[in-house]
């Protein structure tokens, strides 16, 4: 039990996703430009990486492995993800229109995402097993929830400061990533896995 | 010729896929504690999106528009399963410090946007053109970051010892906030450098108009 705790705490904190390990930026810059819809792509991003994690690792050990056609997981991953993000989709919007309205557009945007598809990779890589894998995949979900919650909320913020010109935008954003990261670099050390 | 000379040099500076583009930020950063890491990364990068873009030109007209983006990831997934078994077995320490980004290149947005943007729209050379400019911009934009952060991190470039034995290196550039903020600052600089051309082109338009009126 304390061994899976230890990972959901690595997951989210010590090796957070976005701040030491530089994954899914692109929706880390593009989309925490306003608070509510952080938080809406914090919840997609979390519940589709641990569905994904479950369907690639039924898929890595009852298929790939038997057959040993392990050198194939980039390719056979990235299809499943992307076709079970769109069924996802289309599932919901007949089934649940009032929370495809909450985090609908957000499914297709994280359809092809290098952190979506790099849980399910780094969980086959470090042979994790069912559990490990799931618990890997929430707490790595939920990190990536709190580091781009962080961020809306300071670039809320930021809209009140004096920007120097060429750094308005993109460039005080990446700016602003480094200080968060600073800050999370005082979790390292804190677990050694 | 020379419209082929202008697709590939956007790409080097003007659309920057990095700087400008803010696409596939992620091996920007991950893969550039080292200049030598930055390049290889960005030689994976031109090769993978210089192929793709070739391949998706050739397929465009046999693919329904309907299921192009599978198509296309998988194009790009193949390519990428290629290189990762070259790099596997010819360069296997390079294979392990890249890790999981060399597999994460399949979901890098520039190389999907280029496909989609530019190579299902475009015959064959213009693509493969459009390709390589983009490549070796991100390739170009690799290397500037690793360098720097490999100069300031541990004191040297490419691995040759700039600052003599007496440096004491600012850890700080090779872990990621030091990566973080140094992009800022990039990004900065290059939207100074657009915004400039951008004007000095301006004024050559004006000065041209008023020579007609």
């Amino acid at each position: 039990m304390a061994a899976y705790f230890t990972l959901f705490i690595s997951a989210v904190v010590v090796n957070n996703y976005v701040l030491t390990r530089f994954l899914g930026l692109c929706i880390f810059f593009g989309v925490s430009k306003n608070l509510n819809a952080s938080v809406g792509m914090g919840m997609a991003v979390t519940s589709v990486i641990t569905m994904s994690s479950i369907l690639a690792w039924v898929v890595y050990h009852f298929v790939l492995i038997p057959f040993n056609l392990t050198f194939l997981k980039t390719v056979v991953f990235v299809l499943l993800i992307a076709s079970f993000v769109q069924l996802l989709e289309t599932v919901i919007k007949k089934q649940a229109p009032a929370l495809y309205n909450m985090w609908g557009i957000y499914l297709l945007l994280i359809a092809t995402n290098c952190i979506v598809l790099a849980v399910p990779i780094l969980n086959a890589d470090s042979n994790f097993n069912f559990l490990q894998s799931v618990v890997n995949a929430i707490g790595s979900g939920l990190g990536f929830a709190m580091a781009i919650i962080l961020m809306a909320s300071l670039r809320e913020k930021l809209r009140l400061a004096d920007v120097p010109k060429p750094l308005e935008g993109l460039g005080v954003a990446f700016i602003l990533a480094g200080m968060l990261a600073l800050a999370f670099l005082g979790f390292s050390g804190m677990i050694s896995i | 010729m020379k419209n082929l000379w202008n697709i590939f040099k956007k790409g080097l500076i003007a659309e920057n896929p990095i700087f400008v583009l803010a696409l596939s930020l992620c091996p920007a950063l991950a893969t550039t504690s080292t200049a030598v890491n930055g390049f290889t990364m960005g030689l994976c990068v031109l090769f993978v999106i210089t192929c793709n873009n070739t391949v998706v030109s050739i397929i465009k007209n046999f693919v329904n528009p309907k299921v192009r983006v599978p198509v296309y990831i998988t194009c790009i997934a193949t390519i990428v399963t290629v290189v990762e078994l070259v790099m596997q077995a010819y360069a296997p320490l390079l294979y392990k410090q890249l890790g999981i980004y060399l597999s994460l290149v399949v979901v890098f947005a520039i190389i999907l946007a280029r496909a989609e943007t530019f190579a299902s729209k475009n015959p064959v050379i213009p693509s493969f053109f459009d390709g390589l400019g983009m490549g070796c911009g991100f390739t170009l934009a690799l290397v500037i970051i690793g360098m720097i952060r490999e100069l300031f991190g541990s004191g040297t470039i490419f691995g040759i010892h700039v600052f003599g034995a007496s440096y004491n290196p600012a850890l700080i550039m090779i872990l990621p906030p030091g990566g973080f903020i140094l992009i800022g600052y990039l990004v900065a600089v290059v939207k100074v450098y657009n915004q400039h051309m951008e004007k000095i082109k301006m004024k050559q338009l004006e000065k041209a108009n008023g020579g007609e009126a």
